[in-house]
């Protein structure tokens, strides 16, 4: 097998057009890999359903044009005219799915890039400075740690009152010190190898040390989880505007909320709270795959 | 021509949640002396955790120095201070052990070999590509081999960028540490023979840091044999390997294998009992009487120094003429180690 690879090598080799960097070849391994095509077509189908919702949707998700026909007992389900029936505001449940998947979306990717560069930003600078940065970085995150993300998302909604906002800080927030630890750790980790200490010993400069050897490197980790815990940032998105925690607008469309207003009415209309619980369920899925898909193209362990 | 004296490199030991407090040090070097003249080569050899490695680092400042002096040429580099140690550290280079662990995964080779060029500013514009071109040649690659990544090489390739990296600063000295040890031994002698080639071209001088005994002697002109921190035998190269004095020197070569069975059968074994002692607890006078076939009362107490048995050929033990003539005694005529 050894020599079948050193003549592929070789082969490689004699071919000046395709060099081959980590990047491509991770880019590469996404591609063929199964799990990354469901999840991807998952996330981009939902992606698109949100940026065309206007055209998509067949209703304005606001209207309750249809409220005669809510009785207490009975809530109309899937009908040719609203083919996920109505919701207990008399309004069009597909429209307000199609909707709701803007601020799903936007609230589970926002809190996520929030804190995922700021928790990157406190990592790099425990990272790069060591020391005693580096412990009051790490007491501060041990403190946030500590901190239940629950108990700080009601906190932050009484502080700034009920909002996408909120949310989006409650969810960002418990982020930060995961990533800030896992960027610090593998950094650490990197520092040590060889191709660092030689770049010390060419003279390079700790800027361009931190900055080209020891970040690049240190990476891999943080996309991983990135795209791992986008899955969770939209349940846990989900789950908090379920809690009351989103905008104080009732008609403002969010799959959490959906699926809260409904629980009462279960054996009355169980539709209302099978789509929206299925369209949280696949999307979370969708990232879930590719996230895992990333891994698997980032893991050096499964790399040939 | 470098000379080190009476280096020490000290690991504290530190405890404590909040407040550390040193409760102690790894003795790793622990006084060590060593000149290579320019253009030669010094082997150091020794067994794993003898801290040979750490003398490496510290000639280049990696690890912080407890005490002593490293001077290359006029230079002073244990007495420089960040910029200008950092424009220092140009003139020694280091070629790692590990040809895998030593290339960053995503710069090109191009960047790789360039680093040190543009870092120091040794050449500029279209002569930085005409260099990486000349340092490929030089060892042995395609020019092809620029634009590709480390994982596309194999181990002994990997080496050759290692070396071609060291050698785009421009360095007078090079420290390799370990350099062949974890390359096929059919690659090893290719990678030997590609240093010694060099150091002809170049006048470069060696410190070869290596645990495989053949591979110093093809190389070096001169060995020094260290245990637990301190150089306890150094000789011209073929002096220490047919007159070894040491005891511990003794041990080491008689562990290498002859492929004679008749040679084999009739030598003198000198098997080492029990294992490096810590260098955190260095046992007291001389460090290697804890394992000594011939170890005595003085041993305990006193730390032989490096003394002149000849010239050129320093060992440090109390008993060497002893143990030469007891052996020989033993025997009856020549060693064969």
């Amino acid at each position: 097998m050894s020599v079948l690879t050193r003549r592929q090598r070789a082969d490689q080799l004699d071919d000046p057009d395709v060099a081959n960097s980590l990047t491509r070849e991770a880019w590469r391994r996404i591609r063929q890999n199964p799990l990354a095509i469901v999840g991807g077509t998952i996330i981009v189908f939902f992606v698109l359903i949100a940026v065309f919702a206007p055209m998509l949707a067949p209703f304005n998700p606001r209207s309750n044009a249809w409220f005669d026909q809510i009785r207490p007992t009975s809530i109309p389900g899937p009908s040719r005219d609203h083919w996920f029936g109505l919701d207990e505001g008399g309004r069009d449940e597909l429209s307000r799915l199609i909707f709701g998947a803007r601020a799903s979306l936007m609230i589970g990717v926002l809190s996520l890039g929030i804190g995922a560069v700021a928790g990157a930003f406190f990592g790099l600078v425990a990272g790069a400075f060591g020391g005693w940065v580096d412990s009051l970085i790490m007491r501060l995150t041990d403190i946030l740690l500590a901190v239940p993300s629950l108990l700080l998302a009601l906190s932050v909604a009484a502080v700034i009152g009920q909002s996408q906002t909120a949310i989006v800080v409650a969810v960002a927030v418990p982020n930060i010190p995961l990533f800030a630890r896992m960027l610090r750790s593998s950094m650490l980790g990197e520092r040590q190898k060889d191709y660092v200490t030689s770049a010390t010993s060419v003279g390079v400069r700790r800027r361009s040390l931190v900055m080209r050897h020891v970040v690049p490197n240190s990476l891999a980790p943080m996309l991983v989880q990135a795209s791992l815990a986008l899955s969770t940032a939209i349940i846990d998105a989900a789950a908090l505007s379920f809690l009351g925690l989103g905008s104080a607008d009732p008609g403002v469309p969010e799959w959490g909320r959906m699926l809260a207003n409904t629980t009462r009415l279960l054996n009355v209309a169980p539709h209302l709270a099978i789509f929206p619980g299925v369209a949280i369920l696949i999307t979370a899925l969708g990232f879930n795959l590719f996230g895992e898909a990333v891994r698997e193209a980032l893991d050096p362990k499964l790399r040939r | 021509m470098l000379q080190v004296r009476n280096l020490q490199v000290h690991f504290p030991i530190k405890k404590g949640l909040v407040f550390d407090r040193t409760v102690g040090a790894v003795r790793a070097v622990d006084g060590v002396d060593l000149t290579i003249p320019r253009s030669t080569t010094l082997g150091l050899v020794g067994e794993s955790g003898c801290g040979k490695s750490t003398v490496g680092k510290a000639i280049l400042r990696l690890v912080p120095l407890t005490a002593g002096t490293v001077t290359f040429d006029n230079l002073e580099l244990s007495a420089l201070q960040n910029e200008e140690l950092r424009k220092a550290r140009r003139h020694v280079q280091m070629i790692f052990q590990d040809p895998y662990a030593s290339l960053n995964p995503r710069q090109n080779v191009e960047s790789i070999i360039t680093e040190p060029i543009r870092t120091h500013q040794l050449r500029t514009g279209a002569a930085v590509h005409q260099r990486v071109n000349e340092l490929l040649d030089s060892v042995g690659l395609p020019r092809g081999a620029a634009s590709r990544y480390p994982h596309e090489f194999s181990g002994g390739q990997r080496q050759r960028i290692g070396i071609a990296r060291a050698l785009a600063a421009e360095p007078d000295l090079i420290i390799a540490d370990e350099p062949v040890s974890a390359l096929d031994v059919s690659i090893q002698a290719q990678v030997i023979n590609l240093l010694a080639d060099l150091q002809e071209q170049l006048g470069l001088t060696y410190l070869l840091i290596s645990h495989d005994l053949a591979v110093v002697r093809h190389i070096s002109d001169t060995v020094a044999v260290m245990y637990l921190g301190a150089i306890v035998e150094t000789a011209p190269a073929e002096t220490l390997y047919t007159n070894p004095q040491h005891p511990y020197t003794l041990a080491l070569l008689s562990a290498v294998p002859v492929p004679d069975p008749v040679v084999e059968d009739s030598r003198h074994r000198m098997v080492l009992q029990g294992d490096l002692p810590s260098p955190a607890n260095p046992p007291s006078g001389c460090r290697f009487h804890t394992r000594c076939a011939y170890a005595q009362r003085r041993c305990e107490q006193e730390r032989p120094v490096l003394r002149d048995l000849e010239p050129g050929h320093q060992v440090a033990c109390h008993f060497a003429e002893e143990i030469a003539v007891s052996i020989s005694a033993t025997r009856g005529g020549d060693v064969v180690l």
